[in-house]
This record gives structure tokens, C-alpha cells and sequence, in this order.
């Protein structure tokens, strides 16, 4: 019987052990190794960088410690360049989101109640297609000579070709366009809950519809707001693929510098502290998230 | 119920679906197109699903990302599971705050963050790139999302049906193969469907972590779109979408059939 | 009718169930304390109280769900410490009755037997067996989402006695049913505990459901047993004020003990202008004691007219609010002190003569039999 029951506990332990030691293993551990080797020296070699990660040698291993990458980055002005684009393309993309999500959520909400279930898999259903291929998309509509050129001056609108494509423009559609469903999700999420009989007491108190929009919905709303804000935001400013694509050569973000200096340059120790200093900008909206993820999924009734 | 749309409900509606799906749609048109330009319009042709095929290349990347895909979201799908498990029967076990930063942090963080980090770790322990590395990657990423999803049903899971399937009789472990299981599998199937689709999707991380012989098909367009747009592309977009708006269409109307015949039986 | 089943009277007597000095705490909270209660075969057993009074922390250590901190059950002569819910010869019926939605009717009710590992032929009778007793043949191969609330509730009770345990715990099994309903399954589950001569423990907040069915009620407050006793001694014999309040209407008159006279005490208060005589024999009280004298609304006479010199208990006031219940009336007089009682008045006629009016002064009297005296 008592050896049944340690049985019992161990078998029952392994729940919560088998993924804590995955994640342990392959996200946290390869953490602390980018952290190490961004305070490493380049070398010429495969892998390139020395030295190569010593189990063993603690000592060493604070020895080695070697701020120099972070001295580049701060003295080349290119990552500050980069850094400050990355959060202001990300922000302004993020207001965009909130401005065409926003309408969309809203109606989305207000549609009949037997209508919903497929608004939210029309919305979601982009989401299963290829990210590359909804971005590629673009590339064919944006481009000098195309589609969109060829509409508009089919209509009469423009006559010279419009340039979008490997502009700063061609970056925010495409991360609107990319991440319109997870502004518009938990948007809609937190607009469909509302109850409407209070808007009809704010009415009936005497607020116009505008000023109970504001007062009523927005507030109610702000969970909804929050978690799709940092749910485009945070991935925003890392993104490679959209200033990749449609950006040009032009736009600066941090994900691309980074991929440039991991493929292009092969300076590995540069790459990694490009990616703590990456993510040091974004610990703290990631900690927010994390926190009103964790409260929004436990404290549900 | 008083919910009414309003004109402007309606065309905020419609301008975000045509925004949606337009591109798209264009997409899609244009792979029909003969000529190989692919923004001019040359008139109607499918050679370039003939070329697609031929295109061993691009074939075998098909191939290579679609056994990751189903293995990495497999043992994704058992992990969040068990994830989910830990997170919501466990109470406050130790370590639990670092657990859930652990599960919400990849999902949210750029993806060459983790690329990298990744990659430096296999460096590290002197593990070849390839088909596994990619593997191993896409697991971590992917068993994130399958804990999400899991766990947000489990959180609305009546406990009494287990205690009643206790109180019956049945162990622990039978209770949960017979009670549990069967009424969470929606929300695990949705999680592997998931994992499988991030895993085909996904570019980033597989550059980082991929090695001789495992090119994915995402990284092969990729260095094709980059030398500029080829109809190819566009061929090769379509049978994808095809194939997800297939997927999702028949899922929809499995569980709509079921609603159905539940409700027919009812009478 | 009453039964002539009362086990609990004898002392050779051995119980079924016997809860030993149980405590439980969660935490600080305490839910149970040091609680002791013996149930006897074939008792319909009541556990009343407010929400948050640990009956149904009792309950589910019953089940095996939650284990006492101190203290032992035994069920049968035998410890169930340690025993889990399933090596338990005890079933429950859940508050939400808890069917497996993925499950049609007769495999929820066989899903208990199929643990047990009985051959395939019994199980088929056996549940059969229990579609007959709930009335339930017709719907064996539906889904419960295809049921009514009390369709649902009759599977419940169905799958939980298919293993015909030793006890049959119910966790307010009427509490979602509306009020017709309820009244009917009330009497439909003391019928089934009849035919069946099993032991039942009924979780309950509703006085009423606990008075019509139970063979003996357990008041709870606190994590405590207050009284137990059968429902006719709870009603007209409560132990204390508070089971007085929560069992049935009640008018509480506050006063002092001036001393007794011929076995009747008489008690001073400020509500009367004459001390009140009460017919309370087995109080034990001294004189200048503070007390509680509780006098149910039906036991209260209503009338305009003076009453005689020789009536006693006489209270006097004027009508503040008239409630119509079609079956009874009920009046609440406010006295001079500013007191409201409560009075009822069964309409047993359809007409009358110059009723009773809002305002009306009025003399509200009670016989000293009616009272009961509740230390304070």
C-alpha cells in the first residue's frame, strides 16, 4: 500500500514535470546560452565564436566575460537607429491595428447572435493560410507597375505609378494585414460579454451616443484592448519577414539586423547581444501580457 | 435584445473582410495567369501547377516540412497537454510562476529570438542541424499554444464530472481516460491542429535551426520570393490555401453534423 | 402516517455511519468542528443549515472527496480513513447532478457497474431495473443535453443507486428543479428510499424539503451541529434562537425571568403590558435570567375586540401590512415598542364580514402552550 502510493505520487509528478523540463531544456537553458555568447569575442572558425561553451569551467566562464559587443552597439548608431525604428514602426502599426480592429470587432459584435460563430472563423481563417504567402501577396499589389497602380489609374484616380512598396507605408499594411486577427479577436472577445442594456442606462441618463461610447464601451473594453495591443506590439517590433519583404533596404528593424548579422555577417556574439538588447525592450509589455493572460485564463468563473 | 447594426457597423464589415481576403483573391487569380509576369494579366492557363509539379525542389521541401509538422505538433500536442494538465490540477506547485513564464513568453517573443537562442543551444551541445533540430524547435514553440488552448477548456471543465466518475468507482487514471479525456479531445485535436499549422508556417525559426537536407517549403519561398514574384509561387500559395480552406470548411460542418444529428435524435 | 422507525431512541442500537469528533479545516477556515453524528440504517437523514455551515464539506468527506483533518468516520464499523471515493460503498448524487455529457443514458447509469466489473447480461438488467424505478425506459439511448432538468435528475438518481451502496449521498438533489416539480420529487424520493430500505443523506439549505422528507434533521451552523432531532422536535422544540429563525417564521420576544407559578415561567417584557406566562417545563431558569420567547405566526390569534380579564399573553398593536396568500393571510402588527410581529390566519372561509383592516388597532394573544422559552 505505501509503496503504491509512492508510486502513485511519483507517476502523478510526472505531469507537471515532463513539459517543465522540456521548456526548461530547450527555452530556457538556450536563454542563458545567448546571454554568454553575447559577451563573447567573435573568432573566424565553425561555430564562430570562442570560446565555445564550457560545462564545466564557471571560472572561466566569468573570465570570459567581455562587454565589448554591447560597447559596439552602443557606439555604432545603427542599432540605436534601428532600435528607436523598430519601436516606432511597431507603435504606430500597433494604433493602426486598433483603428481598423476596433470597427471591425465592434460590428462583428452587433451582428446577429446566429452570424457570429462565422464572423470569427472568416476572421481566423486567414490566420491558418501561410504568413509568407499573405505577405507575398502584397508584394504583387504594391509594387510599382501593380495591381493596386493599375486600379487606381484604371479609375482615373492617379496617373503615375504610386510608390508603396520598399516604403515604410508597405511595412504597416503589412503588419496591419498580418496581425489584423489578433487585434480583432480579443476585441471582439471582450465587446461580445458587454451588456448592452448599459448603454441603454447611459442613454437613458441622458449621454449621447458618442460620449457613452467613450465613457461605457472604451472602459469595458480595455481588457480586450490591452491584451491585443501587446499581443501585436510585442511580436511588431521583432518582425523580420514584413520590413524584409516589403520594406526595402530603407526601413531599419532590429529582427532584420539581427538576421543579417546571424547569415550576412556571421558575427554570432553581435547577433546574440542584438537579442538581449531585443528583448530588453520588450521584457516588460512580455510580462504584462504574461500577467494579464495568466489572470484572464484563472480567474475565469 | 436590442442589438441593431448600424450602416456604419455594416461597412466597417465589409471594407476589413475585403481587406482580408482581397489579397488573397488576387493571388489566387494570378496563378491562373499565362503569362509570366505576374501582375499582367495574360489570359487563363494552369501550366504553372505543371511546373510546380516538376519542381523537385520545392517537392521535396513539401515533403520535409510536412513530416515535421505532423511529428513536431504531435509531441507538441502530448506536452501542452500535460502542460495544461500542470497548470490547472497542480495548484501552486513550485516553480509555477516561471512554468507560466516559460509557456507564455514563446508565444509572444520575436521569432528570432528564439531562433537563435535555439540554434546556439544545439551549437552548444553539438547536435547536427537538420530535420531534428527543426523538430525540436518547433516542438518547444508550438506545445505553447497547445497549452493555451487546452487550458482554457479545462478551466471551464465541471470537476464534479470526475468526482463522479470517482465516486462510481473509477481510479484516478481510469476516471481521466474515461471522463476526461473524451470531453477535453475538441480542445486537444484544435491544439494539434494548431501546432501543425505554425509548424508548416514557419520561417524564422526554421532558417535558423535547419541544416543540410532540411529545407523546409516556407524557407525555399522565401528565397524564391526574394529573387523577385514567380507564378510558381502563386501555384504552389493556392493548393495551400485550397487545401486549409478545405480543412476548415470540413471541420466545421463534421461538428455542425453532430450538432445536427444530436438535435434530431432529441425528437 | 409517522413510522414507527426510530433507531436512534435505542441505545443497543448500533449506527451505520458514525462521525467522530471530526474536524476540518482548509487553511484557517475551519468548515467542520469537532463535530460528532450517528446515522442508522435505512435513516432519510437531512443536513440543514446556511450556505457556508460545512454540511457539504460533511458530505463530500462522506464521499471520500475530502479527508477529516482530525477525528474518524466509520461507516459499517469500519475507519474509512484513508479510503478513496472509489473503494467507498457509498454513491452520490451531485448538485449538478454531474451526468457525462458524452455518454447516453444507460451507460451513464452502467458507467458504476462497468467498474465493477460485473458480467454484461447483469449489467443490462440492472440498469434496466433502474430505468423502471426512475421512469425512465423511453430515453435509455439518449444524450443528456436531449433532457430536462428533471429528466436529468431522475439519471442522476438512477446512476447513483445502480450500485446499490451502503449510502445514497444527495447534495441538494431538488435545489435546481422549479417549486411544482420539487414537491413532486420530494415525495417520489422518500417513495424510492422506502422501497429500497436504503440509508439516504440529504444535503439541504431548504427548511421545507428538509421537514417533508427527512426521518431526522441535523441543524448545522458554524461547523456545528446545533440539534439533532426528528422534523416535528425541530419545529416545535428548537434547541436555540437561531435554528428557531431558520426553521420556519418565527416572532422573538426579548425579557427576564420573574419566576414560576404553578410549572408555568413567567417572563417580563417590554412588549406587554402584563408578564407573559409560557408552558415550557423543561427549561431550566433562574429568576432575572435574559431569555427569548419564540411563538411561531400560526400559533398567534388575531382579533379587534378587547380580549377578557382571564386571557393571558396579550399583546397589543396596530396593523402595519396585510399579505393575501390565498391560503393564509398573513398580518404584521407593530406594537408600541415598535416591534413588528408576524401573524397568520388560515382563510378558512371565503367570505368574511368586516376583515381586518390596515391601521386597525388591534390585540394579538397566545396560548402559554404555544411559546417556547430559548435561553439566551
Amino acid at each position: 500500500m505505501k509503496e503504491r502510493s509512492f508510486m502513485k505520487s511519483l507517476s502523478a509528478g510526472l505531469v507537471p514535470a515532463v513539459p517543465y523540463l522540456w521548456l526548461g531544456v530547450f527555452f530556457l537553458v538556450p536563454f542563458l546560452i545567448v546571454l554568454k555568447i553575447s559577451l563573447s569575442d567573435p573568432a573566424v572558425a565553425q561555430p564562430p565564436y570562442r570560446p565555445l561553451f564550457e560545462w564545466s569551467d564557471i571560472m572561466g566562464f566569468f573570465s570570459a566575460l567581455d562587454f565589448e559587443n554591447f560597447e559596439l552597439l552602443t557606439q555604432d548608431d545603427l542599432y540605436f537607429r534601428a532600435t528607436l525604428s523598430s519601436v516606432r514602426i511597431a507603435a504606430i502599426s500597433t494604433l493602426l491595428l486598433l483603428l481598423v480592429g476596433f470597427p471591425i470587432a465592434y460590428g462583428m459584435a452587433r451582428a446577429p447572435e446566429r452570424h457570429r460563430s462565422l464572423l470569427v472563423a472568416l476572421v481566423i481563417l486567414p490566420f491558418w493560410t501561410s504568413f509568407l504567402i499573405r505577405i507575398y501577396a502584397w508584394i504583387a499589389i504594391l509594387k510599382p507597375e501593380g495591381l493596386l497602380t493599375q486600379a487606381l489609374s484604371g479609375i482615373g484616380l492617379i496617373s503615375e505609378p504610386i510608390e508603396i512598396l520598399n516604403t515604410e507605408w508597405a511595412v504597416y499594411i503589412g503588419i496591419v494585414y498580418a496581425y489584423l486577427p489578433f487585434m480583432v479577436l480579443p476585441l471582439y472577445a471582450t465587446l461580445e460579454k458587454m451588456d448592452d442594456t448599459l448603454l441603454e442606462a447611459a442613454l437613458d441618463l441622458g449621454s449621447t451616443p458618442w460620449r457613452s461610447f467613450w465613457t461605457i464601451t472604451v472602459p469595458l473594453a480595455m481588457p480586450g484592448i490591452i491584451a491585443g495591443s501587446l499581443l501585436c506590439f510585442i511580436p511588431a517590433v521583432g518582425e523580420f519577414v514584413i520590413p524584409d519583404l516589403l520594406g526595402g533596404s530603407e526601413t531599419l528593424m532590429i529582427g532584420r539586423q539581427l538576421w543579417s548579422e546571424f547569415f550576412s555577417n556571421r558575427d554570432w556574439p553581435l547577433a546574440s547581444s542584438v537579442a538581449i538588447l531585443l528583448l530588453i525592450i520588450l521584457v516588460l509589455p512580455i510580462v504584462i501580457y504574461r500577467d494579464v493572460e495568466a489572470r484572464r485564463l484563472e480567474t475565469r468563473p | 435584445m436590442t442589438r441593431r447594426l448600424s450602416v456604419f457597423n455594416v461597412t466597417s464589415l465589409v471594407l476589413g473582410f475585403a481587406f482580408l481576403y482581397l489579397p488573397i483573391l488576387l493571388l489566387v487569380i494570378y496563378s491562373f495567369n499565362a503569362s509570366r509576369l505576374v501582375t499582367v494579366w495574360g489570359g487563363f492557363s494552369t501550366q504553372w501547377y505543371g511546373a510546380l509539379f516538376r519542381n523537385q525542389a520545392l517537392m521535396e521541401a513539401a515533403w520535409v516540412t510536412l513530416r515535421i509538422a505532423l511529428l513536431s505538433a504531435s509531441i507538441a500536442t502530448v506536452l501542452g497537454t500535460l502542460a495544461a494538465l500542470a497548470l490547472t490540477r497542480y495548484g501552486r506547485f513550485t516553480g509555477r510562476t516561471l512554468f507560466t513564464g516559460m509557456i507564455y513568453a514563446p508565444m509572444v517573443m520575436p521569432e528570432v529570438i528564439t531562433g537563435l537562442s535555439l540554434l546556439l543551444f544545439f551549437v552548444a551541445i553539438d547536435l547536427d542541424r537538420g530535420f531534428w533540430t527543426v523538430t525540436l524547435a518547433h516542438t518547444t514553440l508550438t506545445m505553447c499554444f497547445v497549452t493555451v488552448v487546452v487550458q482554457s477548456r479545462l478551466m471551464t471543465f465541471d470537476r464534479s464530472l470526475e468526482e463522479a466518475a470517482m465516486d462510481l468507482g473509477a481510479p484516478p487514471l481510469r476516471t481521466f481516460f474515461a471522463v476526461t479525456l473524451p470531453l477535453i479531445a475538441p480542445s486537444i485535436v484544435a491544439g494539434f491542429l494548431l501546432a501543425f499549422t505554425l509548424s508548416l508556417d514557419d520561417l524564422v525559426i526554421a532558417s535558423f535551426n535547419t541544416g543540410p537536407g532540411a529545407t523546409t517549403l516556407p524557407i525555399r519561398i522565401y528565397s524564391q520570393v526574394r529573387l523577385g514574384l514567380s507564378p510558381e509561387i502563386n501555384a504552389a500559395s493556392t493548393i495551400l490555401i485550397g487545401l486549409v480552406t478545405l480543412g476548415v470548411i470540413s471541420a466545421t460542418l463534421l461538428s455542425k453534423r453532430s450538432v445536427l444529428r444530436s438535435q434530431r435524435n432529441a425528437h | 402516517m409517522r413510522r414507527t422507525f426510530a433507531p436512534w431512541a435505542d441505545p443497543q442500537a448500533k449506527p451505520l455511519i458514525r462521525v467522530d469528533n471530526v474536524t476540518k479545516r482548509f487553511g484557517d477556515a475551519v468548515a467542520v468542528d469537532h463535530l460528532t453524528l450517528d446515522i442508522f440504517e435505512g435513516e432519510f437523514f437531512c443536513l440543514l443549515g446556511p450556505s457556508g455551515c460545512g454540511k457539504t464539506t460533511l458530505m463530500r468527506m462522506l464521499a471520500g472527496f475530502e479527508y477529516p483533518t482530525e477525528g474518524v468516520i466509520t461507516l459499517a464499523g469500519q475507519s474509512l480513513e484513508g479510503v478513496p471515493p472509489y473503494r467507498r460503498p457509498v454513491n452520490m448524487m451531485f448538485q449538478s447532478y454531474a451526468l457525462f455529457p458524452h455518454m447516453s443514458v444507460e451507460k451513464n447509469i452502467a458507467f458504476g457497474l462497468k467498474q465493477d466489473g460485473l458480467p454484461k447480461p447483469e449489467i443490462a438488467d440492472r440498469v434496466g431495473e433502474m430505468l423502471r424505478l426512475v421512469q425512465l425506459e423511453k430515453l435509455a439511448k439518449r444524450y443528456p443535453s436531449q433532457l430536462s432538468g428533471g429528466q436529468r435528475q431522475r439519471v442522476a438518481l438512477a446512476r447513483a443507486l445502480a450500485k446499490r451502496p451502503k449510502v445514497l449521498l444527495l447534495d441538494e438533489p431538488l435545489g435546481a428543479l422549479d417549486k411544482k416539480l420539487r414537491e413532486e420529487t420530494q415525495f417520489e424520493l422518500m417513495d424510492i428510499q422506502h422501497e429500497l430500505g436504503m440509508t439516504f443523506v440529504v444535503v439541504t439549505h431548504d427548511q421545507e424539503e428538509a421537514m417533508t422528507m427527512a426521518d431526522r434533521i441535523a441543524v448545522m451552523d458554524h461547523g456545528r451541529i446545533v440539534q439533532v432531532a426528528d422534523p416535528g422536535e425541530i419545529y416545535e422544540q428548537p434547541k436555540t434562537r437561531f435554528i428557531a429563525e431558520f426553521v420556519g417564521d418565527v416572532n422573538i420576544l426579548e425579557g427576564h425571568v420573574m419566576g414560576q407559578e404553578n410549572g408555568l415561567w413567567r417572563v417580563k417584557t417590554a412588549s406587554a403590558e402584563t408578564p407573559l406566562t409560557i408552558d415550557d417545563p423543561d427549561e431550566v431558569l433562574h429568576s432575572g435570567q435574559a431569555v427569548a420567547i419564540a411563538v411561531r405566526p400560526e400559533k398567534m390569534t388575531i382579533q379587534r375586540e378587547k380580549p377578557g380579564p382571564e386571557a393571558v399573553n396579550v399583546l397589543t398593536g396596530e396593523v402595519w401590512d396585510i399579505g393575501y396568500l390565498g391560503d393564509w393571510t398573513v398580518y404584521r402588527i407593530k406594537l408600541a415598542t415598535g416591534e413588528i410581529l408576524r401573524v397568520s390566519r388560515a382563510n378558512v372561509s371565503r367570505f368574511v364580514e368586516s376583515p381586518i383592516d390596515w391601521d386597525e388597532q388591534v390585540y394579538v394573544t397566545f396560548e402559554p402552550g404555544a411559546a417556547v422559552i430559548l435561553a439566551e
